[in-house]
């Protein structure tokens, strides 16, 4: 089963041309990679997939439906969760309400104009339980301003998953985290089941390589090199893209 | 404790008539409550969805020409209120539509747009609206067959009107719907890619807000039995947006202690103070420069501060005390 199926993806902003031509399968259960250099077109695919932005030319499938049409919220929906680079969640608000208003973004709950949103236990429960996953239920009651970046990455990836998600998007999970910060995303990371389908842009390699499985590398809005991590770490593109000789 | 404040209120208000000092102040006080309805309407969109509107007395203008149209036209009081608010939900709908296209200052600019269209339309399109001379209600309802031809009766009707209106405002604001549209105010791209479908959020509210609107404007209509395209002027919409700023945007007491700052400089103060416009104007800059975040949540800030220091000072060991 094909989790995620780009077919000639095409995306401009005026004159520049983001994303050429992309093509990408993504395997139901598979880890995939993908790094390049700074402006390689990286988000930009991210934004296409989550449909914030329209491509120009080409489709997007997910588990084999075409959703090249379909509005962004409705991906969520289908089983599309994303995290940002830059962490944009409710910073005024507890890290309960966050996990809460991610569930309720799935519930038809969320129309309703009269019921307390805290007073629905079941939904508190599962938000709380969501927290306790990610070892973070003893501050759900504390305002998301008033944590760490490193406890904010991982609230945002708690609250991606409360979705159950069948895919999931990481946009740069580990950048500005602190090295035991890291291994907390990364613990996190690797207890995620098999029936959620990652992709995960990273900039830094080292962090990302040992998680991968298969590794797309861009580069000016193409993917040049694609493979196993053995195969790409010794591909000579790659090698001429990161290192310049 | 929050309970019994609430209770205190409720019996200072229900008993205005008894202690404010005469049909004057009663009055006055039915004004502050209309424009408090009218504040806590246009707080649903300036405080929980973040959209500012400059155009919201064309909304309580249409109401209550409205419904004194169709008084005019000899159609009773129930049918005209009724008849009022869903023209007013349909207009609200319409400006929406337009309005929301944009957020910011494009919002802004719609809205005031549309409210000028409102004033220009009732100064000019004198066969219906009269023009500058306006429209006179003849008589007030009767719900019951309590007649509110009296200060005092149209107050406790102004009075139970408004405490619907807070009890709407406070299950929307801590409702489900009520969180997603704070939501859609604070990370609107989030909230979409968490599924939530942001337009549609965000035109019920101004469903909502224009509602409750048309109530404000239809009791302003039958509070001066008149109604004249002033009402719709830039300056009204200007001054509710100042109740909810000033009084704190996005809380319930707010836009209500904004009113009731408006109402008594506009009314009390302008009898002892000929330039009452700029007494009010240096109580907004006041307000700006020490509760940024309006005078209900700043005044709360301000006392948590001093009841800290105070009980610092109490805890503090007696040998450190100088």
């Amino acid at each position: 089963m094909i989790a995620l199926e780009l077919k000639g993806l095409d995306k401009s902003f005026g004159g520049l041309r983001v994303t050429r031509d992309v093509d990408l399968a993504i395997e139901a259960g598979e880890r995939r990679l993908i790094i390049g250099p700074n402006g390689a077109g990286k988000t930009t695919l991210f934004n296409l997939i989550a449909g914030e932005i329209r491509p120009d030319r080409g489709t997007l499938a997910l588990f084999g439906a075409d959703i090249t049409r379909v509005p962004s919220r409705r991906r969520a929906h289908l089983g599309l969760a994303r995290t940002y680079q830059i962490i944009t969640l409710f910073a005024k608000d507890t890290l309960l309400h966050n996990v809460m208003l991610s569930l309720l973004g799935l519930s038809p709950l969320r129309w309703n104009p009269w019921a307390r949103l805290h007073g629905n236990h079941a939904l508190r429960q599962q938000a709380r339980a969501c927290l306790a996953e990610i070892g973070l239920a003893h501050l759900g009651d504390r305002p998301l301003a008033q944590t760490s970046y490193g406890e904010r990455r991982r609230v945002e990836i708690a609250m991606a998953l409360a979705q159950r998600p069948r895919l999931l998007l990481l946009d740069e999970p580990f950048a500005g985290l602190s090295i035991d910060e890291r291994r907390d995303v990364q613990k996190l990371l690797s207890a995620i089941p098999r029936s959620v389908t990652i992709v995960m842009i990273e900039h830094d390699m080292d962090v990302a390589l040992d998680y991968a499985e298969r590794i797309s590398v861009m580069h000016f809005g193409e993917v040049v090199v694609e493979g196993t991590r053995e195969e790409v770490v010794a591909h000579p593109r790659t090698r001429e893209i990161y290192l310049g000789v | 404790m929050k309970r019994g404040a609430l209770g205190l209120g409720l019996l200072v208000l229900a008993a205005v008539p008894f202690w404010v000092g005469g049909i004057y102040y009663v009055n006055i006080v039915s004004q502050i409550l209309i424009s408090a309805i009218f504040a806590l309407s246009l707080n649903v969109l300036v405080g929980y969805a973040g959209l500012i509107s400059l155009g919201h007395a064309g909304l309580f203008g249409f109401a209550a020409y409205g419904t004194a149209i169709l008084l005019a036209a000899g159609v009773g009081h129930l049918g005209a209120i009724t008849g009022a608010l869903v023209l007013t939900l349909a207009a609200s709908a319409l400006f929406a539509v337009l309005a929301l296209r944009t957020t910011g200052i494009g919002f802004i600019m719609i809205t005031l747009a549309i409210g000028q269209i409102l004033w220009g339309l009732a100064y000019r399109w004198i066969g219906l609206t009269n023009g500058d001379n306006g429209i006179t209600a003849a008589s007030r309802p009767a719900p019951f067959g309590l007649s509110l031809a009296s200060a005092t009766s149209f107050y406790y009707a102004t009075l139970v009107v408004f405490l619907a209106t807070t009890v709407a405002m406070a299950v929307f604001a801590r409702s489900a719907l009520g969180a997603a549209l704070k939501g859609t105010r604070d990370q609107p791209r989030r909230m979409t890619a968490l599924g939530y479908d942001v337009w549609m959020i965000r035109f019920l509210a101004c469903l909502f807000s224009g509602f409750w609107s048309g109530v404000a404007g239809i009791l302003f209509l039958y509070y001066n039995q008149f109604i004249s395209p002033h009402a719709l002027a830039l300056s009204a919409s200007a001054e509710a947006l100042l109740m909810v700023i000033s009084g704190g945007a996005g809380t319930l007491a707010g836009p209500v202690a904004g009113a009731v700052l408006v109402v008594i400089m506009k009314s009390v103060a302008s009898a002892y103070i000929e330039r009452w416009n700029f007494a009010l104007g240096a109580i907004f800059v006041l307000i700006v420069l020490f509760m940024p975040e309006g005078l209900v949540p700043g005044t709360v800030r301000l006392t948590r501060r001093g009841w800290g220091v105070l009980r610092r000072r109490a805890a503090a060991p007696v040998g450190s005390r100088r």
